[in-house]
């Protein structure tokens, strides 16, 4: 099915499941310890071996010489298969970094040996006992002097964007910022580290593993090992979080696959804690300077963001300037990105990548705007609102109420109570409130599903759509049982399997929306297969309370199955809508934060959130997304920052001992508002996706709000007391 | 981790003999420090003598008045008991600062003592590392070093001592109760137990091999306001950036240790005098000769904030 007019009326309009606040139907597998993640699928008539990998301890050079016959003779070892043993492979198509082969070392803690032995402790400890002799070159790991000599990317990356004359506008502006900020890298810092189990049957592998994506893991996995894709079976149907660092293949899942070949036996590997950090992937550190010119009424005529970052060569750039493009108007804009090449690990996508950080700099820049201009910053917002991509205004936002949640929050969250920056005050508090506009788009991929009505009336939807703890199995479930009208515990949902029909996965936040929509058009395949074989008119059916009904006719779905059952599968496919119209979610992100007045210590007191974001799904599972974002986002906030040792190149706090992400006694209560809305352009669902806007805007409605406390304005993340201190009232 | 031999001993005499059989021996208690860096091969004991087993866990009153803490008392019953909330209130304020509750209810008091730095470099193998590997050189310094120590300090190792514990137990004046192989006991200072870098960052305590921490004694309780106050980034589960266990007396005076700072709980007796002249005055003596590096440097001006406030509790 083809998506290429705006949604009219259909079956999920009906909301008797869609939409409903249903548990998660795989809840109580994970609460009772029965869900198997990957390392976690254990036959107990299979002897599975364990595989420890050895990490590159230089950043950049390459490998003259290793010795691992210490290591072949530790006790209980199997194999030992080494970088050099396997030469250069070929790398997988989303790969930036080699991942194994070869002699070259592109970054710390890139894998050169795998050991594999009878168990875990003894494949660890023989790992450390294999000698690596390296051939070490300079590299460069600082951003802020690589910058220097960064340069347009190639046209396969976002260009500049221009639209009037930014410069004439922004120099004659009656009120102007020129302002520079700065993000860090940033790691995905996933409960489940990456995980792979590797079995060879003759030519033909089975991979359990973690993975967002498994059509793109099993293309680069065989890419990889060089063999074709239809000999790999790739299953991932649990996975403990993921956030875009398990959107690409990982070494993992390699050297699952080579331990696996060379000892003649399923082989285990996870990733150890440190390898997260700089063995895989993370977000990358920008510097972002943003010019905004304004009328005195507030009206922005000029707005400029350029963004600079950092990668290994035929890295991706950190799209920070995306949404500038599009959130405020203003006639005369610029964008600009600039990458520099480092030698760090591979930079790349981390939930709301571009936006998050991108956010992180602009909404700061929009509250100081307000400041200077006078204007209360929410009002500031809506004066600047855009109704049309501000680049190409003959083209509309689908839908956008920008306006309705800032008003909505501002009200609930008792915005008129903020008082002038470092003027409220209790006990050793100083009291502020942020605010900052969340913004991030409603993107598409093809997504097919496969549904079955089984003769027992139960409806069986198989796609290989992954659900990274966002809630899939149950939203599917219930697309599944409102297209089929049956209730949602009549649904079985089973994903992650290579076997079953190529899903948009899960990334970008387009994982819910692309995902139920290849479910609906599955069920229309079905729906039709239903009609066909009890010879009704397709058009008229409906399908009811577990019934088919035309007009006085009535049919059980079970006896309409047959004993055979029927099947119906297709993949939705996009038109241009997205093209033709700018599609976006949109919110407000409203913080109360208080500061130590001697200490300078941030604490959150209340957070708000209120969403315009299509059709919400599921209220709980949206809930949990947004309060799960809106948590990260105080982490960005106040704490997260992989660290550079920029002589030796590597990110210095690779455990979540030195990388701190808030824990519970850090998160107040949250709460989050969905506005009522529907969108008629971003699917037959008319949802749009919630999972990365909860973090858009949330650190910089925190940063703002640790101005207003404190008068002390802090652009470089994160906003750890010994910024602040410094400015702070002095109190011996 | 590599593989080792493992016993139970049944007694601290014996705890202390089989650590004289086996050199490359090391106790297990909680184990809530020694596994992770045995995992990482940080610590590679050929032989853990478990003394988990021994007793040593009573809180009792000594006859001079004080307390004695045996050394396999966990954090969590520390914490809670009744004669340390009532008397020595910065202990168990301390205490509750420090760690989570899955840990406290297995770290013991002797093993709090013997924790090892958290400083990054130490962690990674690859890194070197004089506290790990002697002689090997320090990475830390000039590398990623806002967690690190400002005074007590040397060229050969910045690291800090990661205790809220020990902190809280330098102020209250503690003795470390021990027993040697040969049977012999002693008692350590609190001041002198935990050693200062110098060439040797390796040696971090007066311990001898084998010798055996059997109670930590504190002395009668002093009275005064008790209050630990712990700085970090994140609310709780973190290691101090800055701490301040003081007591203070109606009339000013008191007694201030300071954690997150140097390589063991810092305590300097003349600032103790200061107090009643203010923060400034005090952390100026506490403090003096302090070596920062450009990332810690807010760690100074960081305890004068702190230990003003502290002051200013005291006296409301």
């Amino acid at each position: 099915m083809q998506f290429d007019t705006p949604a009219t009326t259909n079956p999920i309009d009906r909301m008797k499941v869609v939409g409903k606040p249903i548990h998660r139907i795989d809840g109580q597998l994970k609460t009772t310890g029965r869900a198997k993640y990957a390392y976690e699928w254990h036959d107990a008539d299979i002897a599975y071996a364990y595989g420890y990998p050895v990490g590159s301890a230089i950043a950049k050079g390459r490998i003259t010489s290793m010795d691992t016959s210490a290591a072949k003779a530790a006790p209980g070892v199997l194999a030992v298969v080494t970088t050099l043993d396997v030469g250069d492979l070929k790398k997988g198509q989303f790969n930036t970094a080699n991942l194994f082969g070869g002699s070259q070392i592109q970054h710390y803690h890139q894998a050169v040996a795998v050991v594999v032995a009878e168990t875990f402790e003894q494949a660890r400890s023989a790992a450390s006992l294999i000698k690596v002799d390296y051939a070490e070159e300079k590299g460069f790991f600082d951003l802020e002097v690589a910058a220097e000599k960064a340069v347009k990317p190639d046209e396969s990356q976002e260009p500049d964007s221009a639209v009037g004359d930014f410069d004439a506008a922004f120099r004659t502006a009656p009120v102007t910022l020129d302002a520079r900020y700065a993000t860090p890298d940033q790691s995905h810092a996933m409960m489940e580290p990456h995980a792979s189990i590797a079995a060879w049957n003759g030519d033909e592998v089975t991979l359990w593993t973690s993975s967002q994506m498994i059509d793109w893991w099993r293309g680069d996995f065989a890419q990889t090992l060089g063999i074709e894709k239809d000999k790999v079976h790739l299953m991932s149907p649990f996975i403990g979080g993921g956030f875009g660092g398990k959107l690409f293949l990982r070494v993992d899942a390699v050297l699952a696959a080579f331990g696996a070949k060379a000892c003649g036996r399923p082989v285990k590997v996870a990733l150890p804690r440190p390898f997260i950090a700089n063995n895989t992937t993370h977000r990358p550190a920008t510097l972002q300077r943003i010019r905004i010119g304004a009328q005195r009424d507030g009206k922005i005529t000029a707005i400029g963001h350029e963004s600079w970052s950092g990668n290994l060569p035929d890295g991706s750039l950190e799209t920070a300037v995306m949404q500038t493009r599009l959130l405020y108007a203003g006639e005369n804009r610029m964008t600009a990105m600039r990458l520099a090449a480092l030698d760090l690990p591979e930079g790349n996508a981390m939930r709301a990548p571009g936006e998050a950080p991108g956010l992180m700099a602009l909404e700061i820049a929009i509250d100081e705007m307000a400041e200077k201009l006078g204007i209360d910053p929410i009002e500031f917002r809506i004066i600047n609102d855009t109704q049309v991509d501000p680049e190409n205004p003959e083209r509309p936002f689908s839908h956008r109420d920008l306006i309705g949640c800032l008003k909505l929050g501002a009200e609930r969250f008792g915005w008129d109570s903020r008082k002038a920056p470092a003027t409220r005050r209790e006990g050793n508090w100083m009291i502020g409130l942020g605010v900052a506009a969340a913004f991030r788009n409603n993107l598409v991929l093809p997504s097919g599903a496969r549904v079955r009505l089984g003769s027992d009336g139960i409806v069986t939807v198989e796609t290989d759509m992954t659900d990274i703890g966002t809630g899939s199995y149950t939203i599917i479930a219930q697309t599944a049982a409102e297209m089929m009208g049956v209730d949602v515990d009549r649904v079985a949902v089973q994903l992650g399997d290579s076997r079953f029909p190529v899903s948009a996965g899960s990334g970008g936040q387009f994982g819910a929306n692309s995902s139920t929509s290849g479910v609906y058009a599955a069920c229309i395949k079905l729906r039709e297969a239903v009609a066909r074989k009890l010879g009704f008119n397709s058009a008229d059916v409906i399908f009811e309370d577990g019934n088919v009904r035309s007009g006085n006719r009535t049919v059980p779905l079970a006896e309409a199955a047959g004993v055979d059952g029927l099947v119906g599968e297709d993949t939705m496919t996009w038109g241009d809508l997205t093209e033709t119209h700018q599609q976006s979610t949109f919110g407000g992100h409203f913080v109360e934060v208080g500061v130590d007045v001697v200490t300078g210590e941030t604490r959150i007191f209340r957070m708000l959130a209120v969403c315009a974001a299509g059709r919400i799904l599921n209220p709980i599972t949206a809930r949990s997304q947004m309060i799960g974002a809106m948590t990260m986002g105080v982490g960005g906030a106040l704490l997260e920052e992989l660290s550079v040792d920029t002589r030796r190149g590597f990110f210095v706090n690779h455990d979540l001992a030195g990388y701190e992400i808030p824990v519970h006694a850090d998160i107040p209560h949250q709460e989050v508002i969905f506005l009522d809305e529907t969108d008629p352009y971003s699917s037959p669902m008319k949802a749009k996706g919630v999972g990365e806007l909860g973090l858009c805007g949330v650190a910089a409605a925190i940063a703002n709000a640790i101005y207003n406390a404190t008068g002390v304005r802090v652009r470089d993340y994160p906003i750890t007391l010994d910024k602040l201190i410094g400015g702070l009232p002095d109190v011996a | 981790m590599k593989s080792f031999t493992y016993e139970r001993a049944s007694t601290a005499e014996a705890a202390a003999q089989a650590a004289a059989k086996n050199s490359g021996a090391k106790f297990i208690a909680g184990g809530t420090n020694l596994l992770d860096l045995m995992k990482l091969e940080i610590e590679t004991p050929q032989h853990l003598i478990d003394v988990n087993g021994i007793g040593l866990d009573r809180i009792e009153a000594t006859p001079e008045g004080g307390l004695r803490i045996g050394a396999l008392v966990r954090n969590t019953d520390l914490a809670a008991n009744e004669t340390v909330r009532r008397d020595y209130g910065l202990l168990s304020r301390a205490l509750v600062a420090g760690a989570s509750g899955q840990l406290r209810n297995k770290a013991t008091t002797a093993g709090n003592l013997l924790q090892r730095t958290r400083c990054p470099y130490f962690y990674d193998p690859n890194q070197p590392c004089n506290k790990r590997q002697a002689g090997s050189g320090c990475s830390a310094i000039g590398g990623v070093t806002r967690q690190l120590g400002v005074i007590g300090t040397s060229d050969a190792c910045i690291a800090t001592h990661p205790s809220d514990m020990a902190v809280a137990m330098r102020a209250l004046d503690a003795e470390v109760e021990t027993v040697k192989s040969d049977g012999s006991t002693r008692s350590i200072p609190i001041a002198n137990f935990h050693r200062l870098p110098g060439d040797t960052p390796h040696v971090e305590t007066a311990l001898e091999d084998g010798e055996f921490i059997t109670a930590v004694v504190l002395p009668k309780p002093v009275g005064g306001k008790h209050i630990y106050r712990k700085v970090r980034d994140r609310a709780s589960y973190a290691f101090a950036l800055v701490s301040i266990a003081a007591v203070i007396q109606a009339d000013g005076r008191g007694r201030v240790a300071v954690g997150g700072v140097a390589p063991r709980p810092w305590r300097v007796e003349e600032a103790d005098a200061e107090l009643t002249k203010g923060a400034r005055a005090t952390s100026g003596i506490l403090l003096d000769g302090a070596r920062p590096t450009d990332d810690n440097r807010f760690k100074i001006d960081l305890v004068e904030r702190t230990l003003g406030a502290v002051i200013a509790e005291a006296k409301g």
